[in-house]
């Protein structure tokens, strides 16, 4: 799914660029900063965007793609508890 | 892998909902004190700050200083510390050269590795599917969609700057012209680069253009 290269595909390239909205800014530093903590590696963000579930990872955008990972290994370091991002945004 | 947190989907062009999440992760790490916003902010304005400026000065230093453009082919992160610009993160940054006879193209196959410190962060296309794809199965065509015709006897040389598509995390995948035939490490990766977990970064370089790269 993740890995592309060689796929037969003649789909057009499209070119047309777009200013980093704020949220996909703060997603970046957000994994940048948990980098430099030694919290995450850029290999576990990787991992953490390949686990996605195909369907998932086709719809998703490239930033909502990072917000995933960044999600699912803090998930699995224990940093938050499951649920626990969704039981703020509810409240 | 099981993926073990629960969250309602998160879907393209739904960008507030997107939005929320990472304002709530922010708060909340911050909270637990896994971050300080100092720190977030700081990644935020090293971010807007890069451009292709850098990756620019790089070049044509190298246009007009020809022992400084062999060191630039030998260790472009030593090269870049030279004329004082930030090389990035990645320990290993490469520089190739295109020349009348060799033509390069660089794609993150798995994803987006881009020497986002001297260019800036990648453009869409270079994260897009079609780019990643295309840019092995059918480089020549990516090329004249960009406006670049090649001559037939001009060599294309397609780099992959995924870390971890070799055995050796900081592997370079060499692909012939018409995809995955050929595969060889990059000859200026020595053993002691390759031992890191690296990123492999590239940075196109040529009289015409800067192009694309690495993390």
């Amino acid at each position: 799914m993740h890995d592309r290269g060689g796929w037969s595909s003649d789909a057009p390239i499209d070119r047309s660029e777009h200013t980093l909205a704020d949220w996909e800014l703060l997603t970046d530093a957000l994994v940048g900063a948990l980098g430099r903590q030694g919290v995450m590696n850029v290999d576990e963000l990787r991992r953490g965007i390949e686990s996605m579930p195909p369907d998932e990872y086709e719809r998703a955008s490239y930033y909502e793609r990072w917000l995933y990972s960044a999600e699912t290994i803090l998930t699995e370091k224990g940093l938050i508890a499951p649920g626990e991002l969704d039981a703020r945004l509810a409240g | 892998m099981s993926h073990d947190h629960d969250h309602a989907p998160i879907t393209n062009g739904d960008e507030p909902a997107a939005a929320a999440r990472a304002h709530a992760l922010e708060e909340l790490l911050v909270e637990k004190g896994v971050l300080r916003r100092e720190d977030v902010r700081e990644g935020i304005d090293w971010l807007v700050s890069r451009t292709p400026a850098d990756g620019a000065r790089l070049v044509a230093r190298a246009w007009v200083d020809p022992e400084f453009k062999q060191r630039l082919l030998e260790d472009a992160r030593a090269a870049a510390l030279e004329l004082g610009l930030d090389p990035g993160p990645s320990p290993v940054l490469v520089a190739v050269e295109n020349t009348a006879h060799v033509h390069h193209m660089v794609v993150c196959t798995l994803c987006s590795c881009y020497p986002r410190a001297l260019l800036g962060p990648p453009p869409d296309w270079y994260k897009s599917f079609p780019y990643r794809t295309r840019a092995v199965s059918d480089p020549r065509g990516v090329l004249t969609e960009f406006g670049v015709e090649l001559d037939d006897d001009v060599e294309l040389h397609v780099l992959d700057s995924t870390a971890d598509r070799d055995p050796a995390p900081a592997g370079w995948q060499r692909g012939a012209d018409r995809g995955r035939a050929g595969r060889a490490r990059h000859p200026r990766l020595d053993d002691r680069r390759r031992s890191a977990r690296a990123q492999a970064s590239a940075l196109i370089f040529s009289r015409a253009r800067v192009f694309a790269g690495c993390r």
